[in-house]
C-alpha cells in the first residue's frame, strides 16, 4: 500500500512539473495579435485582400442578382484598396464577406476581415473601445425615418403612438430612442438582426416607420415594389459620417486604407477620371505627376505600396465622384442627388467636406 | 484429495505485481492525468482569450452592466425608461420577456403534447391519423423555418389596416401587430380582495382536507367540492364588497396608429410562443406516448375487469404509472424549449439574448455580455432541472 501511495505521489509531482512547464511555455508564446508584422504585409502574402461589407443595401453593397457580382458604393471602396495593393483587381485578389451589424466588429478583432467598409458609424464609443479605428469618411450620412405615404406624415412631432422598426444593434437604435423621448412621443421599437427582415416588416405594415440612414432608406425605397407609396422625411434626427474601419494599432495599414480614399478624392480634385488617366500621365502638371507617381519623386513608396498605386485605383474605380454617380448618384435607382441638402458629400472647393490632405 | 503443493498458479498470484499493471494504480493515476490536462486546457483557452483580449486593448469589464442601455425595449415592459435604465436592468427586462415566453410555453406544450400523445394512441383513426401527421411535421422541419413560417404568415394573411382588425366578442382586436385585449388593473385596494380570496383558499382547503379524513374514517363520500366552493365564493364576495371596486378594466381604443389602452401581445410574441408550443409539443407528445405503452396491458386489463370506465383507466390507473417514465425525458424537453426562446431575434422579439446582443454591439465587451448572458440561461436550466428531479423524486415507486 505505501509503494502505490509512493507511486501517486510521485506520478502527480511529475505531472504538475509537465504543467507547470506546458503553462510557462505557453505564457511566453506569442499571441494571435501580436504585432509581428503589418496587415498590409499579410494581405500580400495572402495575396487577397478580404473585406467586409454589409451585402444587402442596394447601392452600396449589393450582391447583383445578374452578374452574382458584389456591387456598391462599398463594394468600390474595397476595389480600389486591393488595386492599391496588388495593382489591379482579379477574381482571386479580393474577397466580400457579408456582416451583419452584429458580427462587424467582432469579425474585424478576430482578423476575419481586414478592413470594414460597412456603412459603419464613426462614433467616439466605438473608437475608444471596440479595439478598432476609423478611416477617413467616405459618405457623411444622417438618420432618417421612412414612412407610408397613405400617412400624411411630414414631420416627426406627427408620429405620436407610431411603431417603429430598425435594426437591432446600431446607432440608429440609440438615435430613434433619443429622438422620440426628446420629444416626449410613445412609440414602439420593433428591432430586427437582418436588413432584409427589417424591410419586410415595414413592407408588411408591421411598423409604420422605418429608421436608417437616409443612403440605405434612398436604397430600401429603390427596391420596393411601390416606392411611391413610401416617402422619406426631410428630417435628419443624426450625423453619420460612414467610412472603412479596421483593427487598432497598425498604422501601416491604416496609412494604406486612408491614402487609397484620399486618392479618389484627390483624383477627383484634379478632375482625373478612369476614361482620361492616359492623358493625365502625360500631364505637364508637375502636381499630377507626382501624384500618379510618375517621375523622379516619391509617391504610394513613402506608405509601402507601388509608387503609381493611385493610377491602378484610377483604373480601378474611377475618381470620387465617379463611385458616387456609378453607385448612388442620380442616375441610378437611388437617386442621391450629390449637390442636394447641403451638399456634404461633395469636394471642399464645391462647399462640401471632402478634402484630402496634402499630397507630397 | 492429494496433498495440497504450491502450483504455478499460485506463485503468480502470491508475486508482486509491478506498479504500472496494477490496476488501483492505473485508475488513480489515470483520474489525476485527466484532471490535469482538463485543468491544462481550460487554462490555456482562458489564458489565450485574456493574452488576446489585452493585446487589442479590450479588457473584460463588467462595468458596461451599470451603464445606460439606450433603447427603447417595446415588448412587455411598458415602463422600461431607456433615457434612465442601466444595461443590468435591460438585461433583466429582456430576461422578463424570456419568462414569458418559456412559462407560457411550457405550459401550452404540456398540455398540447398530452392531447396528441394520447391521440395518438386513439383507436379512432381519424385522432390517430392527425396525431401522427402533426408529429411528424413538427419534429422533422427546423424550429427556426417553423418560426419564420408562423411569424411570417401572420403578417401576410392577418388584416394590415388596423381598423380591419379581425374583432372577438370582449374587446379582442387582432391584427398584423399585436392582439390586443381588455387590461384588467387592480385599483388601489385590490389588497383587501387579495387578502380576503387568499383567506377563502387556505380555509377551502382545510375544509378539504378535513372532508378527506372523515371519508377515511367513515367512509361517508367527501363532497370535498360542496364545501371548498362556498368558502372561496362568500369570503371572496365578502373582500370584493369591501374593497369597494378592487378592478377596473380598461379597453383598447383605435387611434392613429395604433391601439392605445388595454393589454397587448405583440405579433413577435404570438409567433414564438406559438412556434415554441407547437414543435415542442410534438416530441412531448412521442415521449408521453412512449411512457402510456410502457405500462403493461395486463394493467389496462385489470382495470377494465373490475369495471373501470375508459376514462378512468387512463386517468387513475395508466397515467400515474405512464408519469414515472415520461418525466425524465419530459425535463429535456422543457430545457429545449427554454434554450430555443433564444431564436426570437429572428423574428424580432425582444428577450434576453436580443438584449444582450445589442448590449454587447454597442459596448464591444462581447465576452462579458456573453458570460453574464450564459450565466442567465444556466440558471434558468437549473432551475428547471432541479424542479424536474424533485417531481421525479416525489413519483419514484416507493417499495417497502
Amino acid at each position: 500500500m505505501k509503494k502505490i501511495a509512493r507511486f501517486v505521489v510521485l506520478s502527480s509531482l511529475i505531472l504538475a512539473l509537465v504543467t507547470v512547464l506546458s503553462l510557462s511555455s505557453f505564457v511566453s508564446a506569442p499571441a494571435i495579435y501580436a504585432q509581428d508584422g503589418s496587415i498590409l504585409d499579410k494581405v500580400i502574402e495572402r495575396g487577397k485582400l478580404i473585406c467586409g461589407v454589409n451585402g444587402q443595401v442596394p447601392g452600396f453593397s449589393f450582391l447583383d442578382p445578374d452578374t452574382g457580382e458584389m456591387t456598391g458604393f462599398d463594394a468600390d471602396f474595397c476595389r480600389a484598396l486591393a488595386a492599391a495593393i496588388f495593382g489591379e483587381v482579379t477574381a482571386d485578389n479580393l474577397e466580400f464577406i457579408p456582416l451583419t451589424a452584429q458580427e462587424r466588429f467582432t469579425a474585424l478583432q478576430t482578423s476575419q476581415v481586414d478592413v470594414l467598409f460597412r456603412n459603419t458609424t464613426w462614433t467616439l464609443s466605438r473608437d475608444g473601445e471596440l479595439g478598432v479605428d476609423f478611416g477617413p469618411t467616405t459618405y457623411y450620412d444622417g438618420q432618417g425615418l421612412m414612412v407610408r405615404a397613405d400617412l400624411g406624415v411630414t414631420m416627426i412631432e406627427e408620429l405620436d403612438g407610431a411603431s417603429i422598426c430598425s435594426l437591432t444593434g446600431t446607432t440608429t437604435e440609440l438615435n430613434i430612442t433619443e429622438a422620440m423621448e426628446s420629444r416626449g412621443l410613445s412609440y414602439e421599437l420593433v428591432p430586427f438582426e437582418q436588413s432584409s427582415e427589417t424591410i419586410a416588416a415595414f413592407e408588411e405594415g408591421r411598423c409604420d416607420v422605418l429608421t436608417s440612414d437616409q443612403s440605405q432608406l434612398a436604397g430600401l425605397r429603390s427596391s420596393a415594389d411601390d416606392p411611391g407609396s413610401i416617402t422619406v422625411l426631410a428630417e435628419v434626427i443624426s450625423k453619420e459620417p460612414l467610412g472603412p474601419a479596421y483593427l487598432q494599432g497598425d498604422s501601416v495599414w491604416a496609412d494604406v486604407v486612408n491614402w487609397t480614399v484620399y486618392a479618389t478624392f484627390t483624383a477627383e480634385e484634379f478632375g482625373i477620371t478612369q476614361a482620361n488617366i492616359d492623358e493625365a500621365l502625360a500631364s505637364e502638371d508637375i502636381r499630377v505627376l507626382r501624384f500618379l507617381g510618375q517621375g523622379e519623386e516619391a509617391s504610394g513608396s513613402y506608405i509601402g505600396l507601388d509608387n503609381d498605386f493611385a493610377v491602378n485605383v484610377i483604373r480601378a474605380v474611377g475618381n470620387y465622384g465617379e463611385i458616387y454617380e456609378r453607385n448612388v448618384g442620380i442616375d441610378t435607382p437611388l437617386g442621391l442627388d450629390r449637390m442636394a441638402g447641403l451638399g456634404l458629400n461633395t469636394l471642399w472647393t464645391d462647399g462640401g467636406l471632402l478634402y484630402a490632405p496634402a499630397w507630397r | 484429495m492429494s496433498e495440497h503443493r504450491p502450483s504455478a498458479f499460485d506463485k503468480a498470484q502470491h508475486a508482486p505485481v509491478p506498479l504500472w499493471r496494477d490496476i488501483r494504480v492505473i485508475q488513480v493515476f489515470a483520474q489525476v492525468a485527466f484532471l490535469v490536462a482538463v485543468v491544462v486546457f481550460g487554462y490555456m483557452l482562458l489564458h489565450n482569450l485574456i493574452n488576446n483580449l489585452e493585446e487589442s486593448q479590450l479588457a473584460i469589464d463588467f462595468h458596461v452592466l451599470e451603464r445606460p442601455f439606450g433603447t427603447k425595449i417595446s415588448e412587455g415592459q411598458m415602463d422600461f425608461n431607456p433615457g434612465e435604465s442601466s444595461n443590468f436592468q435591460a438585461l433583466r427586462a429582456g430576461f422578463q420577456n424570456t419568462l414569458r415566453v418559456v412559462g407560457i410555453g411550457l405550459v401550452g406544450a404540456t398540455v398540447l403534447g398530452v392531447l396528441i400523445g394520447v391521440g395518438r394512441l386513439s383507436t379512432n383513426v381519424l385522432v390517430r391519423g392527425v396525431a401522427v401527421s402533426y408529429i411528424e411535421l413538427f419534429r422533422n422541419t427546423p424550429l427556426l423555418v417553423q418560426l419564420y413560417f408562423i411569424y411570417r404568415g401572420m403578417r401576410i394573411t392577418l388584416p394590415e389596416k388596423l381598423a380591419d382588425s379581425y374583432e372577438l366578442p370582449g374587446s379582442i382586436y387582432i391584427n398584423r401587430r399585436a392582439i390586443n385585449f381588455v387590461l384588467i388593473k387592480g385599483t388601489d385596494t385590490a389588497w383587501i380582495f387579495y387578502l380576503c380570496i387568499g383567506a377563502g383558499i387556505a380555509i377551502g382547503i382545510a375544509l378539504w382536507i378535513w372532508r378527506l379524513r372523515v371519508q377515511d374514517q367513515t367512509g361517508r363520500p367527501a363532497h370535498t367540492l360542496r364545501w371548498f366552493l362556498p368558502a372561496v365564493i362568500i369570503l371572496g364576495g365578502i373582500g370584493w364588497l369591501l374593497s369597494g371596486q378592487p378592478f377596473v378594466t380598461e379597453t383598447p381604443r383605435l387611434e392613429k396608429f395604433n391601439f392605445v389602452g388595454g393589454d397587448r401581445l405583440s405579433a413577435e410574441y404570438t409567433a414564438l410562443t406559438l412556434g415554441l408550443v407547437l414543435y415542442t409539443a410534438a416530441f412531448i407528445a412521442d415521449i408521453v406516448r412512449a411512457g402510456i405503452q410502457a405500462v403493461s396491458y395486463g394493467q389496462i386489463e385489470a382495470a377494465r375487469a373490475q369495471g373501470f370506465s375508459g376514462g378512468q383507466t387512463l386517468r387513475l390507473i395508466v397515467l400515474p404509472q405512464a408519469l414515472r417514465l415520461i418525466i425524465p425525458p419530459l425535463g429535456n424537453q422543457y430545457l429545449n424549449l427554454a434554450k430555443n426562446s433564444s431564436l426570437g431575434i429572428a423574428i424580432g422579439f425582444f428577450d434576453v439574448y436580443n438584449v444582450a446582443n445589442v448590449i454587447s454591439n454597442q459596448t464591444g465587451q462581447s465576452v462579458a455580455i456573453f458570460a453574464v448572458m450564459m450565466l442567465i440561461y444556466l440558471s434558468m436550466s437549473l432551475t428547471i432541472s432541479a424542479i424536474m428531479n424533485a417531481v421525479n423524486y416525489s413519483m419514484r415507486l416507493r417499495t417497502r
